[in-house]
């Protein structure tokens, strides 16, 4: 464990504007390259069952998503 | 309304949390600073816990309450299977087994209706900022368990190493816990019907 970590907020924006979408984009890109998995907290209608969506490319985050968590790929302990 | 259109990235194990989108290129490019060259910092208890808080404020935030309730109670979570292609109850049943997720500890699967325990998986989610050489705080940890389960099931029991349970848990102190699940479903359910009569 990397003493002191806990999530950080890397970038928020409004996806309307071009220029914070731009940034969002830069660095959703920049988390996947560098081994991140991305997901994004849901609720299923209905149900209320809570579950995450795992987002591959910036254009599946969901409109009515509000935070995109990134976190280290999965690998066998 | 804005709110709802702001969309923020949020990432695990990393330093500082911090509000305010005119911060962000600086705290991204210190990350990318602390490379995989970078010494871990000294042990800190004080940062260790919390970090490990708002690691707990981020999991509360993800999962249902009845799942944040069993964390905070019992320090482990169960989550029903899901979406293996093969596996029973796939079609929209409920599958037969569920899981219980651990912090830094592999997840073991199991049968709730016999209490009969099938196996573990490891799994482990490195700092890759960090060289691999780190690991994320515990509730961190747990929410990116419960994150790759219920997003991807097939994928992350995939990637993990499987095991009958003895390898890394106790099995009884797992039987143990399994019955301290139902004892805390039990009187948990006792408190719901209260309630409502």
């Amino acid at each position: 464990m990397k003493p002191g970590h806990g999530e950080v907020l890397l970038a928020e924006g409004d996806r309307r504007v071009r220029a914070d979408e731009e940034l969002l984009i830069e660095e959703f890109r920049r988390q996947l390259d560098e081994g991140m998995w991305a997901a994004v907290p849901t609720e299923r209608p209905g149900s209320g069952r809570r579950e995450a969506q795992m987002v591959r490319d910036y254009g599946e985050i969901p409109p009515e998503a509000q935070r995109v968590i990134f976190f280290p790929r999965a690998s066998g302990g | 309304m804005l709110a709802l259109l702001t969309t923020a990235l949020v990432v695990t194990a990393l330093a500082v949390f911090v509000l305010g989108s005119r911060l962000v290129a600086r705290l991204a490019a210190r990350r990318r600073g602390a490379g995989a060259g970078a010494a871990p910092p000294a042990f800190d208890p004080g940062r260790e816990r919390r970090a490990e808080q708002r690691a707990r404020e981020l999991l509360r935030s993800c999962v249902n309450e009845v799942e944040w309730a069993m964390y905070r109670d019992l320090g482990f979570i169960r989550l029903d299977g899901r979406s293996l292609p093969d596996a029973p109850g796939s079609d929209g049943a409920q599958a037969p087994y569920a899981y219980l997720i651990y912090p830094h500890k592999p997840i073991v699967a199991y049968v709730p209706a016999t209490g009969r325990l099938l196996s573990e998986y490891c799994v482990n989610f490195p700092d890759v900022s960090g060289g691999g050489r780190t690991r994320l705080p515990a509730s961190d940890d747990v929410l990116a368990k419960w994150m790759a389960l219920t997003s991807d099931e097939a994928r992350v029991i995939g990637r993990a190493n499987m095991h009958l349970v003895g390898r890394q848990h106790d099995p009884g102190h797992v039987r143990r816990d399994i019955w301290r699940l139902s004892e805390w479903e039990r009187l948990r359910a006792g408190k719901v019907g209260a309630r409502a009569a």
